[in-house]
């Protein structure tokens, strides 16, 4: 099985605004991305799962000319607030790395 | 500019970050015709907007504004500031009047500056919200009058229109409130008649400085060129290069959407964008389109809302590293117990959460089953309540079960690390955004205040 750590070189998070984390995975090369680029198992289900997103609220783009998929979702609590844990979401790309790529959907 | 491209010196991401004179020197030896910066974003949290506090420290801000002020005097172009302070209200932005005053002063040099100011009264947002002029942006709903109030501070992001106009005017400096980082860069060369999708996209690459080279440790800025049929983008530090990677890559950078960015007036498309190298160290930029769109600008209110006290502990007890987890949640109920128990309503509605630092305090999530247990932990206690008093108080009741609490009841007592006295640190409010929505206007300039301070006219009475 191929998991986000293996098919990427990169893997990052960041806010995009108070109100969005975005995720940027930067895959090995073109056949990587290629392979993987409309994963499944990369869907508004698993983001839902990980981080308690509402799946209606999960964008994702593909952007080949860097071999780049891009993840972006609503957050369950806005940056700041009570139970906040990672001000800039720069850790949470952490929880993707072993997601395996192969795989379905998560139900 | 007679024909040629517009350039513009970007000289750092953020005010206060740390420019450099060459790299200044650099840009204004290739013909440089403004030099701008952004000085603040949203992404360290609401506390600078809500309490009108830079986070860069007054010092560094000094220092970058003696370097530019000194280099936009010297070569008579304008130096164009935007989210002023960090936050951009109208706190921030006297703040960093304040500090431009005394860096003229020092350097014997009489500018005209224009303060553009965009904090908004909240009795102006109650009606426009009447109006239905301020729609919401997901995730959040509609705007009601009691989410204004609660509010500190709010802001609307200006365009480029407030900036262009204070330009005209003949201003040498501009210090603007929030404003959006593109339309601070953007905005000289859409007055001087670039192309609006080139200007608009250039601003994007450029608006943390060096971020969009390929060595962002060398050096701090670049400098952008734009003219009619697209832009080219160059590190002002001569060691450091951009390729065409590094600067499409930037699209992705803090954005949701890598394509497509929505601005006041408009939608920056880069989908068809091509990114070439003109040389070695420079990356052309073509096909970046501007979608003209109704005028909106985003709201952004901040406020203090409860308070919090932290306690402290580190623990290497090898019976509690083994199991965690059970530690974690048997702590935690006996805490909320021991609040009950002494506190009783008093206090309110409020929370406790214990961050394990060293297993899984970022994430909050079990740690799968196998994981090896960690040799030491933090263990970072945080109440949260109505009060800083009752915040105070419930660290105080829990203080000696969180310092002493036993993994199982069958041994003496244990004592935890904790490296202060007295160990409950009064955290103050949790500083919240409140507000994702946008404002529509009719014009750029309608919920604008421009203020100038001509220091000839001063010098001269």
């Amino acid at each position: 099985m191929t998991t986000v750590n293996d098919a990427c070189h990169h893997v990052r998070s960041k806010n995009a605004g108070p109100y969005w984390v975005t995720f940027d995975l930067f895959f090995k090369d073109a056949e990587m991305f290629g392979r993987y680029a409309d994963s499944p198992a990369l869907g508004p289900q698993l983001i839902a799962d990980l981080f308690g997103a509402d799946p209606s609220l999960v964008k994702r783009f593909a952007v080949p000319s860097l071999n780049v998929v891009k993840i972006s979702y609503a957050r369950s609590s806005p940056q700041g607030g009570v139970v906040e844990r990672d001000m800039h979401c720069g850790q949470q790309f952490v929880r993707l790395l072993d997601v395996e790529l192969d795989g379905h959907a998560p139900s | 500019m007679s024909g040629g491209p517009i350039k513009i010196i970007v000289p750092t991401g953020s005010l206060g970050a740390g420019a450099l004179e060459e790299e200044v020197r650099y840009g204004l030896a290739q013909g440089a015709h403004a030099i701008a910066t952004d000085a603040g974003s949203t992404d360290s949290g609401a506390a600078y907007l809500a309490l009108g506090i830079s986070k860069n420290n007054r010092g560094s801000v000094k220092r970058d504004l003696k370097i530019l002020m000194k280099a936009g005097a010297e070569a008579g172009i304008p130096l164009i500031i935007g989210t002023s302070g960090q936050a951009g209200g109208d706190k921030n932005l006297d703040w960093t009047r304040d500090i431009a005053l005394e860096v003229a002063a020092e350097l014997g040099i009489s500018p005209r500056i224009a303060l553009l100011y965009s904090e908004q009264d909240k009795q102006t947002l109650k009606a426009l919200n009447a109006q239905g002029r301020i729609t919401p942006l997901a995730p959040v709903g509609p705007l009601d009058d009691a989410t204004i109030d609660a509010c500190d501070h709010i802001v609307a992001a200006m365009g480029p229109e407030p900036y262009m106009a204070a330009l005209q005017a003949g201003a040498d400096i501009i210090l603007g409130g929030r404003t959006t980082d593109t339309a601070v860069l953007a905005c000289f060369a859409l007055l001087h008649g670039a192309p609006a999708g080139p200007s608009w996209h250039a601003g994007k690459v450029a608006e943390c400085g060096a971020q969009c080279t390929v060595y962002r440790d060398r050096g701090s800025g670049v400098l952008i060129s734009i003219d009619q049929g697209g832009f080219e983008v160059e590190p002002l530090t001569q060691s450091n290069r951009c390729d065409p990677e590094s600067v499409s890559a930037h699209m992705l950078y803090e954005n949701s959407d890598p394509f497509r960015l929505t601005e006041p007036g408009g939608v920056l498309d880069v989908t068809d964008a091509a990114y070439v190298p003109v040389d070695d160290r420079t990356v052309r930029v073509t096909g970046s389109v501007w979608e003209p769109k109704p005028y909106t600008m985003k709201l952004e209110g901040a406020a203090a809302s409860r308070f919090q006290t932290v306690m402290l502990i580190g623990i290497q007890d090898p019976d509690v590293m083994a199991r965690v987890d059970e530690f974690h949640d048997k702590m935690l109920g006996a805490l909320y117990h021991r609040v009950h128990s002494t506190i009783g309503e008093a206090a309110g509605d409020f929370h406790i959460s214990l961050r394990m630092y060293g297993w899984n305090a970022v994430s909050g999530d079990k740690p799968p089953v196998g994981t090896p247990p960690p040799r030491e932990i933090g263990v970072l206690f945080v109440a949260t309540a109505d009060t800083q008093e009752m915040a105070s108080q419930i660290a105080k009741a829990c203080n000696p079960y969180f310092f002493h609490f036993p993994l199982s009841m069958d041994k003496e007592l244990p004592s935890y690390g904790f490296a202060f006295t007295p160990a409950d640190i009064d955290r103050g409010p949790v500083y919240e955004f409140k507000l994702n929505h946008v404002v529509h206007v009719d014009d750029p300039m309608a919920l604008v205040r421009t203020e100038w301070i001509d220091l000839q006219k001063v010098e001269a009475a």
